[in-house]
């Protein structure tokens, strides 16, 4: 479903992709783990078009995405619903406007249908009657849970979750688990899974993928993670402060 | 050739300058060619009208019959100083051309540059460091569409307005100030300023002032889209936009007097 080849990122001088390979297969979930700032966010973000790589190709359902034009993009863009680190929520609009700007603007559903959906999506992320609150008003985890149903609002293919469990309670983020694992079961949604949190990480893995250096240096499945030898991803997974990763 | 020779940081600097110009220019570019291209974003082009133009009449109302009252004072005391006495009843054409050429488009300019090419600096520089943008786009929206081209837009009509009605309230106070306080003859003040005002004055300033509305759109937009690092950054396009905004308000003032016809007739 999305194939990554050789892509290449820098800003600057800082080269933050060099040369990622990776094949996410539908209805899959793929998680990435990796330190903080090793590229993980940058990565996702050229799946959606966001980013454009200095090299390198991307394919989704067949799709060459990074040389498209702005219309043809859309509908790739279409297939994603992507839950930003830190909810990203629209501070102009209520809880219901931001889950329905979506909604609005990939469908011609119905003002009544569009007030079910938003009212579904926020049950299923266990949020109820605080469609009309401001998101100044809502704790950081409620923002999370809100992005969360404005990605999953218009049912898109490809969830991509960016961090989704930190800064909530690990009740409530054992609870996202589920939610991941149950799109994936109920819908066959592809997810792709950023996150540190190995607990989340064994919990909804199909396949896990370590990023060190702008590289994907291990991939499998949660088991044969665990079993590596692979010194880097084992001092990464055991989250020890000696070993082979510098600059931490 | 050593390139060690070169002194580096004025490289640096001059190839800045030339990047932001750029990207000055894309953002022009893309913006006046999404105001032809559907779907236009009419509950944001409404919000920003009242925003930019509505919300804007305290503080132009302020600089107008201010700037009014103190033209008007220091033409009388020129025509009082220079020609004598009973002469001031001749300054109201250069009052009225004064303020409604020059004066009132300028303030009306600077005054909303502060007031709202700040806030749309601020805005979307937030919105950028926040995420919002690129939560944009991944809800099919596009962030030029949706955040530049209804604030170019509104800006480009409102500024027209707001110097309209700064020149009718500005050209009122210097009548204020000369006829009712200075006791100047009313018949021939006014008889004077129908005489020698044209139509072309008025229109002028108005031409100058959506040219202004532009400017200050595009460099409160471009500097919000290039906001980052936090807090400080936003801060940090917030002042940029007030700077640039007015110092290029002032040169493209300057050109366009040059340029448009001191007059039709």
């Amino acid at each position: 479903m999305i194939k990554i080849i050789d892509l290449h990122k820098s800003f600057g001088s800082t080269k933050v992709l060099q040369g990622v390979n990776l094949e996410i297969k539908r209805g899959e979930t793929m998680v990435i783990i990796g330190q903080s700032g090793s590229g993980k966010s940058v990565l996702i973000k050229h799946l959606i078009g966001l980013l454009k790589p200095d090299k390198g190709e991307i394919y989704v359902d067949g799709v060459e995405v990074t040389h498209l034009k702005e219309n043809e993009l859309r509908q790739i863009t279409r297939k994603f619903g992507l839950l930003f680190q830190g909810g990203a929520l629209f501070d102009s609009m209520t809880v219901a406007q931001n889950i329905a700007f979506g909604l609005t603007r990939y469908t011609n559903y119905s003002s009544q249908k569009i007030e079910q959906i938003v009212k579904a999506s926020l049950a299923k992320v266990g949020l109820q009657g605080v469609e009309n609150l401001m998101p100044y008003e809502l704790s950081g985890g409620m923002k999370k849970r809100v992005g969360l149903a404005r990605a999953i609002a218009y049912n898109p293919e490809i969830i991509l979750y960016d961090e989704p469990s930190t800064g909530i309670d690990p009740i409530r983020a054992d609870a996202i688990n589920e939610l991941i694992n149950v799109m994936k079961k109920k819908l066959q949604v592809t997810s792709v899974v950023i996150t540190h949190d190995m607990i989340s990480a064994y919990k909804v893995a199909d396949r896990i993928a370590m990023l060190y250096q702008g590289k994907i240096i291990e991939i499998g499945t949660p088991e044969e993670i665990k079993r590596t030898k692979n010194p880097v991803v084992r001092q990464f997974i055991h989250g020890e402060a000696e070993g082979p990763i510098e600059n931490w | 050739m050593n390139l060690k020779m070169w002194p580096q940081p004025r490289l640096s600097l001059i190839s800045l300058f030339f990047e932001q110009l750029g990207e000055l220019g894309l953002l022009t570019f893309k913006s006046l060619r999404n105001i032809f291209r559907r779907p236009w974003e009419k509950k944001i082009l409404v919000a920003q009208l009242e925003e930019i133009g509505v919300r804007s009449l305290p503080v132009v109302s302020l600089t107008a019959a201010f700037g009014g009252l103190v033209f008007g004072l220091q033409t009388y005391v020129g025509f009082h100083r220079y020609i004598g006495p009973g002469s001031e009843a001749y300054g109201g054409p250069i009052i009225s051309l004064g303020l409604s050429k020059e004066l009132i488009p300028i303030l009306v300019g600077l005054m909303v540059t502060g007031r709202v090419g700040s806030a749309m600096a601020a805005e979307i520089g937030t919105m950028k460091i926040t995420e919002q943008i690129d939560a944009l786009f991944s809800l099919g929206a596009d962030p030029n569409r949706y955040l530049v081209v209804p604030r170019l837009l509104a800006c480009f009509l409102m500024l027209p307005c707001l110097t309209l009605y700064g020149d009718i309230i500005g050209i009122a106070a210097g009548y204020v100030y000369n006829v009712i306080l200075m006791g100047v003859n009313r018949v021939i003040y006014l008889n004077n300023t129908l005489l020698y005002l044209e139509l072309w004055d008025v229109v002028s300033g108005l031409i100058k002032a959506a040219f202004f509305g532009i400017v200050i759109a595009l460099i409160g937009c471009w500097q919000g889209l290039r906001a980052e690092g936090g807090a400080e950054g936003v801060g940090r396009s917030t002042t940029r936009t007030v700077v640039i905004a007015s110092i290029s308000i002032l040169i493209v003032n300057f050109f366009l007097s040059k340029v448009l016809p001191a007059t039709l007739k």
